[in-house]
């Protein structure tokens, strides 16, 4: 697109929002937040000086020394490796529940943003349902009724984000499907699917990606407070959620138990949040506070 | 304006009986026979045909569903397995200290985020506002499970000023509303800031500046009024995540709140409780948000005319 767009002696709005982005300094700070997030995510086996499930009894809750950078546990777990590897549960937190939003919250908001009047109600209304629920209390009462695991605390907070991305889309529809080139896919004969997956889809995607990205910091920080509650990640998977809350137990004796998972919590849920903060601009300047 | 109530009263009914079916389906929607569930595989047929009789599982659903409900609407949401405490009662003891959480949560909140939202708009690119806007992403972006921890460190084990858990009146209730309203502080704080910004601009403010108002007034009564529409708004789209967060905020800081009596029920799969407590935490999240629309309209007129 960019290249049509050059040969054509103009600039894309990919490329305005992509030179707004550069010049915006919490986008790239999130950018690089994020980006640094991923790597370790991606790098865990090689960056981790050790096993983060391999238990050391000779070396149970040392502080941080060279040997261990960030530590041991209380069964001498080597902090650092497990912070790395936890980063992985957290990016699986992020990416799944974005997953399980959009995969129910799109197709819902595209129905009722384009079809509109009875069907339009009728799914809002549902949806309104949905939020009448306090986020957590809801997802704590999917993952209680299903069981304690992983992927069903990342799906009941999935479940949660649907409303906020249906609305969102459906917001986006009913802007879009009122320009002219709409009119004239339909006038040309395009069928309604057609009209919608190749007209009027791309044309609601950039606001989704700003929220993609508030919603995976908010997974990312429901996760790890449902496996801090016990009701999402189980021992001995290394969860900065389970982390923290072991920490919580020898937080006198041990701080550092804590600090670290914590630190790791805060600056991949700012990232996350200052990378939305950075496209939101760069995509809408009006809208820059 | 009692017009207005009885609408939006009579809006909310059919939404409240949706979360009631929700509500009700959460036990039902259990993967297999709720009684296996609550007596264990190992229990005999006869026991399990006795329990089902019992609760009342044997009927046909609808008939489950239009008893339970119209036990729920007269303040009966059955008994607890475990301690055969009726539900209601648990939740009305435990309710006080949740509400006076919450109402600590939303003050200091508010103490923090008035002043600073309102210096960092008038004396924008201040150092004010630098650290206005740090606070705002630092409490935005913290989780309050880790920042409760800091906290208890710092001023119960370190310092020793306050208690690290457990209830004994207001003062332990200090680490817990600031753990639970740094995030609310955060988003007032921005809200206030750009509304105070918006504000600023509009003409009527210039007017009041130009016929020689103090500041004091102009920012006062002219700018912060309007701005507080926005203030208020937030606030209710926040009351669902202070609900939410009691939850660990009460369990971190071993509070006998609502909150921990859910976790709890979910621990120890008492799922009628469970089940009692997201019904009222749900129906009190619907109530508190219709409150702040009544709320909105009557601090901003113009809402009233349509």
């Amino acid at each position: 697109m960019a290249t049509r767009a050059a040969a054509l002696g103009g600039t894309s709005l990919g490329a305005i929002a992509l030179g707004q982005f550069r010049r915006s300094i919490v986008g790239l700070v999130g950018a690089a937040l994020v980006g640094l997030f991923i790597l370790v995510a991606a790098l865990a086996p090689l960056l981790s000086p050790y096993d983060p499930v391999a238990t050391d009894f000779a070396e149970v809750l040392t502080p941080p020394s060279a040997k261990h950078l960030f530590g041991t546990d209380d069964i001498g777990r080597d902090i650092l490796s497990r912070v790395i590897y936890g980063s992985r549960v957290s990016m699986q937190a992020g990416l799944f529940t974005v997953a399980v939003a959009l995969s129910i919250g799109l197709p819902l908001g595209l129905i009722a943003g384009y079809v509109g009047g009875r069907v339009d109600n009728l799914l809002m209304r549902a949806l309104e349902v949905v939020l009448s629920f306090p986020g957590l209390v809801l997802a704590l009462g999917i993952t209680a009724v299903l069981g304690p695991k992983l992927i069903h605390a990342l799906f009941a907070i999935g479940v949660v984000f649907v409303p906020n991305f249906a609305r969102l889309i459906r917001a986006q529809v009913l802007t879009v499907k009122e320009n002219d080139f709409v009119a004239a896919a339909r006038a040309l004969g395009a069928s309604d699917g057609r009209l919608v997956i190749l007209h009027i889809l791309p044309n609601c995607l950039a606001p989704l990606l700003v929220q993609s990205s508030f919603s995976v910091a908010f997974g990312i920080l429901t996760e790890s407070a449902l496996s801090f509650l016990g009701m999402g990640t189980q021992p001995p998977t290394p969860s900065w959620g389970i982390m923290l809350s072991m920490g919580r137990g020898y937080l006198e004796q041990a701080p550092w138990l804590g600090a670290f998972p914590g630190a790791a919590i805060f600056l991949t849920v700012l990232g996350f949040n200052l990378l939305g903060d950075g496209i939101r601009d760069a995509l809408d300047p009006r809208l820059k506070t | 304006m009692l017009q207005l109530i009885g609408r939006r009263l009579l809006a909310t009914l059919p939404l409240l009986l949706a979360v009631s079916v929700v509500v009700f389906s959460f036990i039902h929607m259990l993967p297999g026979d709720p009684a296996v569930l609550f007596l264990g595989e190992e229990a005999t047929p006869d026991n399990l045909a006795r329990f089902r009789a019992k609760l009342g599982f044997d009927r046909p659903l609808v008939v489950q569903y239009g008893d339970w409900l119209g036990h729920a609407v007269r303040g009966d949401l059955g008994r607890s397995i475990r301690t055969n405490q009726p539900v209601t009662q648990a939740i009305v003891e435990r309710l006080p200290v949740t509400l006076r959480l919450i109402g600590m949560a939303m003050l200091i909140s508010l103490c923090i985020a008035l002043p600073l939202g309102i210096i960092s708009a008038v004396k924008r690119n201040s150092g004010v506002d630098l650290a206005s806007t740090f606070f705002a992403l630092f409490g935005f972006s913290t989780p309050n499970f880790w920042l409760g921890l800091i906290l208890i460190y710092v001023f119960a084990l370190v310092l020793r000023w306050l208690p690290p858990s457990g209830f004994d009146g207001t003062r332990s209730l200090i680490l817990p509303a600031i753990t639970l309203g740094t995030a609310l502080a955060a988003l007032v704080t921005r809200q206030l800031r750009s509304g105070m910004l918006e504000v600023l601009r509009q003409d009527y403010v210039r007017t009041a500046q130009a016929k020689g108002l103090a500041d004091r007034l102009v920012i006062g009564k002219h700018a912060l009024k309007n701005a507080l529409i926005s203030v208020v708004t937030v606030i209710g789209l926040q009351i669902g995540a202070l609900l939410g967060n009691t939850i660990i905020t009460e369990s971190l800081f071993a509070l006998p709140g609502v909150g921990r009596l859910m976790i709890d029920s979910v621990f120890s799969r008492d799922f009628f409780v469970v089940q009692g407590v997201i019904l009222f935490l749900a129906v009190g999240y619907v109530v508190a948000n219709l409150v702040v629309d009544i709320l909105y309209s009557y601090l901003d007129p113009r809402i009233r005319v349509h």
